[in-house]
């Protein structure tokens, strides 16, 4: 261990404590001797960026995985912990970022599932109304859980939680999913819980959340355990230096470019839902301009695959002049025609959406660019046009890659994510249009992709970006709206733009009581 | 005409058995193609079993353990190897056809003793339907029993509640502890002795004798069984009923010189099944309640 | 419990290893069935893989044998590369017998010239025709492909039935299932190979099946059709996204299958049996799907696993005779077969590891 924990001080026994952990997958070290303690009623933050080993290690607490090395005590006695049954016998509870809940069964089935047998539905009920009802909890039993929303859901899943009687909360990014006032309400419910005596260990990326709500925090980074601290004897940028292993640059905003050309124009988009769990788009209009970059924010889930979808061309709604590209009508045109006439678009996922894993970097070039070029003559293919397409694209891009023509699931996120991004920049599109550009990769990577758009929009594109990460937005963005449960608020120049504003607007502050109902 | 609805009731009994399984296993989100292999392994060692020892009870015994184990290879490799659930069953299918047709070279042309019927006090003496519905072979009961029974234990307990779990989310179900594989493989084991079970009652009672092959297609009808029930128990019986029927009507109508095809009348099981897949594809609510949504999904531990 | 981690790199050699790994195991296995069925192991083997090629003439008769299967399974490839699981090529090539086999009989006075050309035609548009049905509901109403084709195979089958016993049975077959014979013009005829003569029942539609593999190769690997059916298989989310119409390949691949299946069963017919009958095919289309698995998807893999499989049926054929086994044996072959295919593929794929665990059932639990 690098760092002397700062918890040593405290005489109380602890509650957990976890000791060298190592988890490898094949040759993969997800874990590289963690050490972990936490004490009754303590609120601990496991920090780190994606990938750093967060939900390795909560997992392995859970006992949905066992370690390959490593110690771990109960109230200071030393425990086994084979599976997520013996786990939450000892009394430690876990809520998922991606819920563990059943959609064809009801509230009350889902909650008899986690609990040990005996009791009846409806005596589980009543339980699950009291408690409820005691923590302002709205829940109704006997709701099928896909009829539910998201919130609703992560309600159930904390019920879930808490009937059990947990000593230790395990929660794996509670508030991704939440809008800032549902995140506020889960905070002041997890505050009375430990005030109980509840022990609470959640995972987040996010630093004012962490000292909004934790007292200790635990940052790991590659795997390994950087430091255990008491949080009010650090600054956010401190966190965020063991977090990322490197200076955060401070940021500049961007001034908007003289006012131009539009180029790429929505309006007023409307998009029904096409199943409960997707979002309606309510006219969306959007215009950016030569040389800018147009930033979408919102919490992920109110509307942005939707809105990527429709801008991809990916889904097509029957009505014309809707989508405007340099003066033309593009809404019935498909994403071949779009890049065609000067389009590229970067969707969010990487794996099985912007890039097929199972292919080789040079098949990954032909993916977007099939309709470009001369890369297809005929219908057959250039194997060697494409080659040297993905030798571009990693080269201009620095995209590290292992020897010869890899497969595209050999990459890490980060050079992926360089390459199905600088895959469309090679082109010089005159519209770029990017979902979540940066989300998931390193730091050095992601500065990079940041640059490469500023780069592009300096040469007169309009690149459209949608994020969730307002650092970002604001760092590079010209102009920023917000989406919000399918309804884009009015653009606003990032350099009027605060914090607080986005933060109020992705909380639905602009959408009339008339408009919501 | 009881003559011929007693035919009906005894000719949807295999179909009972096996759907009913296949319900099981499919609730459970495992689709087990090789009903038709089960079957006739099941049918083959129940022949082989009650020829040996004289008694056809020793032959349904031996034909769920023979549909239990045969099943147990399909868990082998579609759940511990997590091979593709299609080509698996299929596999199975073919195996169990070759396998049942080796096995039971040396009893073609033997005969048994079928089931004998049991005729339940009292119940079997009302006039119009106690001969009909009282006065069985134990299958019978018994195929009527096991619906009875898969109906309260998918919805009254624990245990079934589980397995609509597993089958409706199984990384849900992992999520909180539970063994999704151990779940589905008694879920294929039982579906494979329900199979067994099914085969055995045609050389048990329908005819008594073994040949290659005897099964004739029951083992598909089964799984269309299965859908056209939209995975409900009480549909089953309904629908084995239905398609049990069919059968009959065609011998029936050959011999009252119906101008009908029996190629056609056959076709009809097939074409309803369609018909019901459409139904259920349009509804997706109706649908979402009863299918099992991990259906055929590959599950892999500790991915 | 298994443990089973995906391993990032496939060498080249697993791939092609594990076809040869399955066979192998295939035979030890079937020999030990044989052994406790109190069958002499070698002797049986000997009689199911090695006698039935033992002379040049069945050479010949095992690429005939295997026609019906490249051509069907070469088909079956493009729909499982684009991951529609397309179970019902027996359906499938027995429309194909049926459309050929109307033109053949409603025409026999036309001269080969045209008539062949027809009949090929018409075999695949009967096999597209019978693989539409599920195409088009799983388009319009996403229905499940699998069991909507295999439900059809039966009912393509019963239509045949119908069609020998009635309508199209010949008034002069005494009373047997039977279509009228082919003309002669309807027929493939047999390849004479230069200063050798016939091999055995080779014929022209066994050239026909391996130029049809070697096309599909080439259309698989070399064009932008083949990388759109790869791309939908793969990542239907990164085709979408590339531009590529989901409901158009499903529509192809399963016209590619059924116009493959249709055409194997119209060359089957015209080379084999000469006029329909209830059974013009005896499972190919479903042993085609293991052809393809052994094939590992692989159009040319395809020539080489059809000629295996052939081969393992010439020997049910064999064992008939000479040993007096059942002629279903084969399938305990095949069945094995593809478990061990399946089998080799995770193997393939997945780092397996054996851990042990104390994890019990949670249905037990107090």
């Amino acid at each position: 261990m690098s760092q002397p924990s700062s918890l040593s001080d405290t005489h109380l026994r602890p509650l957990f404590e976890a000791v060298s952990i190592t988890k490898k997958f094949g040759d993969f070290i997800a874990n590289n001797d963690v050490s972990f303690t936490i004490h009754e009623g303590e609120i601990h933050a496991l920090l780190g960026e994606n990938g750093a080993g967060k939900s390795t290690f909560v997992k392995i607490v859970y006992g949905l995985l066992q370690p390959n090395n490593g110690k771990i005590f109960w109230n200071g006695n030393q425990v086994f912990i084979p599976g997520p049954q013996q786990a939450r016998q000892l009394g430690i509870g876990m809520v998922f970022q991606h819920f563990s809940l059943f959609d064809a069964l009801t509230v009350a089935e889902n909650i008899q599932l986690a609990m040990p047998p005996g009791e009846t539905i409806a005596s589980l009920s009543v339980r699950i109304s009291r408690l409820s009802a005691e923590y302002g909890i709205g829940v109704d039993p006997d709701a099928r859980i896909h009829n539910l929303s998201v919130g609703e859901q992560q309600r159930v899943e904390i019920i879930r939680c808490l009937l059990q009687d947990p000593k230790l909360l395990i929660m794996d990014e509670p508030t991704s999913v939440l809008t800032p006032q549902e995140t506020g309400q889960l905070f002041s419910v997890l505050r009375r819980f430990s005030e109980n005596g509840l022990a609470i260990l959640f995972i987040s990326h996010k630093l004012d959340e962490i000292r909004a709500l934790a007292s200790h925090a635990t940052i790991l980074r590659r795997g390994e355990n950087v430091g255990s601290v008491v949080i009010d004897g650090q600054t956010n940028r401190q966190l965020a230096e063991m977090m990322v292993g490197a200076k955060v640059k401070n940021i500049s905003r961007q001034n908007a470019p003289e006012k131009s050309e539009v180029l790429f124009e929505v309006k007023k988009l409307c998009r029904p839902k096409d199943s409960i769990f997707s979002v309606a788009l309510r006219d969306v209009s959007i215009s950016a301009n030569a040389g800018e970059i147009f930033g979408i924010a919102g919490i992920a889930g109110n509307g942005q695959d939707e809105l990527m979808a429709a801008l991809i061309g990916e889904w097509r709604g029957h009505d014309d002049g809707i989508l405007i590209f340099d003066g033309m009508d593009i809404s019935g045109k498909g994403p071949a025609e779009r890049r065609v006439m000067g389009m590229g678009f970067v969707p969010e996922e990487r794996n099985g959406h912007a890039a097929v894993p199972s292919m080789r970097l040079a098949e990954n070039v032909l993916l977007t660019g099939h309709s470009l070029g001369n890369l297809v003559r005929y219908g057959l293919l250039d194997l060697f046009g494409m080659r040297a397409k993905a030798n571009l694209i990693a080269r201009s891009f620095d995209v590290r890659l292992p020897e010869g023509n890899p497969l595209a699931s050999s990459l890490s996120g980060g050079n992926l994510q360089k390459f199905v991004v600088g895959r469309e920049i090679v082109n010089v599109p005159r519209v770029l249009i990017v979902s979540q550009p940066t989300w998931g990769v390193d730091v050095g990577a992601a500065a990079f992709i940041r640059e490469a758009m500023l780069n592009l929009a300096a040469k007169g594109s309009a690149v459209v970006m949608i994020s969730q990460d307002l650092e970002e937005l604001f760092t590079i963005a010209h102009r920023v709206a917000v989406l919000n449960d399918g309804i884009l608020s009015s653009a606003e120049p990032t350099i009027d733009l605060t914090a607080e504003k986005v933060g109020l607007l992705m909380g639905g502050t602009h959408v009339s009581r008339e408009e919501r109902t | 005409m009881e003559a011929l609805i007693l035919t009906v009731l005894l000719t949807s009994v295999p179909l009972i058995f096996a759907a009913s399984g296949e319900l099981i296993a499919e609730r459970s989100g495992v689709l087990n193609l090789g009903v038709e292999g089960m079957m006739l392994m099941g049918a083959v060692s129940a022949f082989a079993a009650s020829s040996i020892f004289g008694s056809p009870y020793v032959g349904i015994l031996a034909g769920a353990v023979a549909g239990a184990l045969t099943a147990a290879v399909f868990a082998v490799f579609a759940l511990g190897l997590a091979t593709n659930q299609v080509a698996t069953g299929l596999a199975l299918t073919i195996f169990g056809a070759g396998l049942s047709g080796l096995v039971g070279a040396p009893f073609v042309g033997g005969t048994i003793d079928g089931l004998p019927t049991l005729a339940i006090p009292l119940l079997v003496d009302i006039p119009v339907f106690g001969n009909l519905l009282f006065n069985h072979d134990i299958m019978v009961y018994l195929s009527i029993g096991f619906i009875v029974i898969i109906a309260w234990f998918l919805t009254q307990t624990r245990a079934g509640l589980v397995l609509r779990a597993v089958g409706n989310s199984h990384d849900s179900a992992h999520a909180l502890g539970y063994q999704v594989l151990l779940v589905r493989f008694y879920a294929v084991s039982f579906g494979g002795m329900m199979a067994g079970l099914g085969g055995a009652y045609l050389p048990l009672v329908l005819t008594p004798h073994w040949s290659e092959g005897m099964t004739a297609g029951r083992g598909w009808i089964a799984l269309a069984l299965v859908v056209f029930a939209s995975w409900l128990p009480s549909r089953i019986l309904i629908g084995a009923l239905l398609f049990g029927g069919i059968t009959i009507m065609q011998l029936a109508g050959q011999a009252r010189g119906w101008t009908i095809p029996p190629q056609l009348l056959s076709m009809l099981p097939y074409i309803a099944t369609i018909v019901v897949l459409v139904i259920i594809a349009r509804n997706r609510e109706f649908a979402r309640a009863n299918s099992p949504a991990c259906l055929g999904q590959i599950f892999i531990q500790n991915k | 419990m298994i443990s089973m981690t995906p391993r990032k790199h496939i060498p080249l050699s697993r791939t092609l290893l594990t076809p040869v790994v399955s066979i192998v195991l295939t035979v030890i296995i079937g020999a030990m069935i044989f052994g406790l069925l109190d069958y002499n192991p070698l002797s049986a083997l000997y009689e199911f893989f090695v006698a039935p090629i033992s002379r040049p003439d069945q050479i010949g008769d095992l690429f005939v044998k295997a026609c019906p299967l490249i051509i069907t399974a070469t088909g079956l490839v493009f729909c499982y590369r684009a991951n529609i699981w397309n179970i019902g090529a027996e359906g499938q090539l027995i429309f194909g017998a049926i459309f050929s086999g109307g033109v053949a009989l409603a025409f026999p006075d036309w001269p080969a010239l045209i008539l062949m050309p027809s009949m090929v035609l018409a075999g695949m548009i009967g096999g597209i025709f019978w693989a539409m049905i599920p195409a088009l509901l799983k388009v319009r109403f996403n229905t499940n492909e699998i069991l909507v084709s295999l439900m059809l195979t039966y009912v393509a089958a019963l239509s045949i039935d119908w069609l020998v016993r009635g309508p199209w049975r010949d008034p002069m077959s005494f009373g047997f299932p039977l279509t009228k014979m082919y003309s002669d013009a309807a027929l493939i005829h047999r390849i004479e190979v230069p200063f050798v003569g016939m091999l055995g029942q080779l014929h022209w539609g066994v050239v026909g099946a391996l130029l049809f593999a070697c096309v599909a190769a080439f259309l698989l690997s070399r064009t932008i059709l083949g990388f759109q059916i790869k791309v939908m298989g793969d990542a239907p989310r990164a085709g979408r996204f590339a531009g590529f119409n989901p409901h158009v390949t499903t529509i192809g691949v399963m016209a590619i299958a059924g116009g493959a299946a249709g055409l194997a069963g119209m060359v089957e017919v015209s080379a084999s049996m000469g006029q329909l009958q209830p059974n013009v095919s005896f499972g190919y289309g479903f042993t085609a799907i293991i052809v393809a698995f052994l094939a590992r998807l692989n159009p040319l893999g395809v020539i080489f696993a059809g000629l295996i499989v052939a081969l393992a049926e010439l020997g049910g054929d064999n064992a008939q005779i000479v040993l007096g086994m059942p002629k279903v044996v084969t399938g305990v072959f095949k069945g094995i077969l593809l478990f061990m295919l399946l089998a080799g593929e995770t193997f393939n794929r997945y780092h397996i590891q054996w851990q042990r665990t104390g994890n019990k059932l949670n249905l037990k639990e107090k």
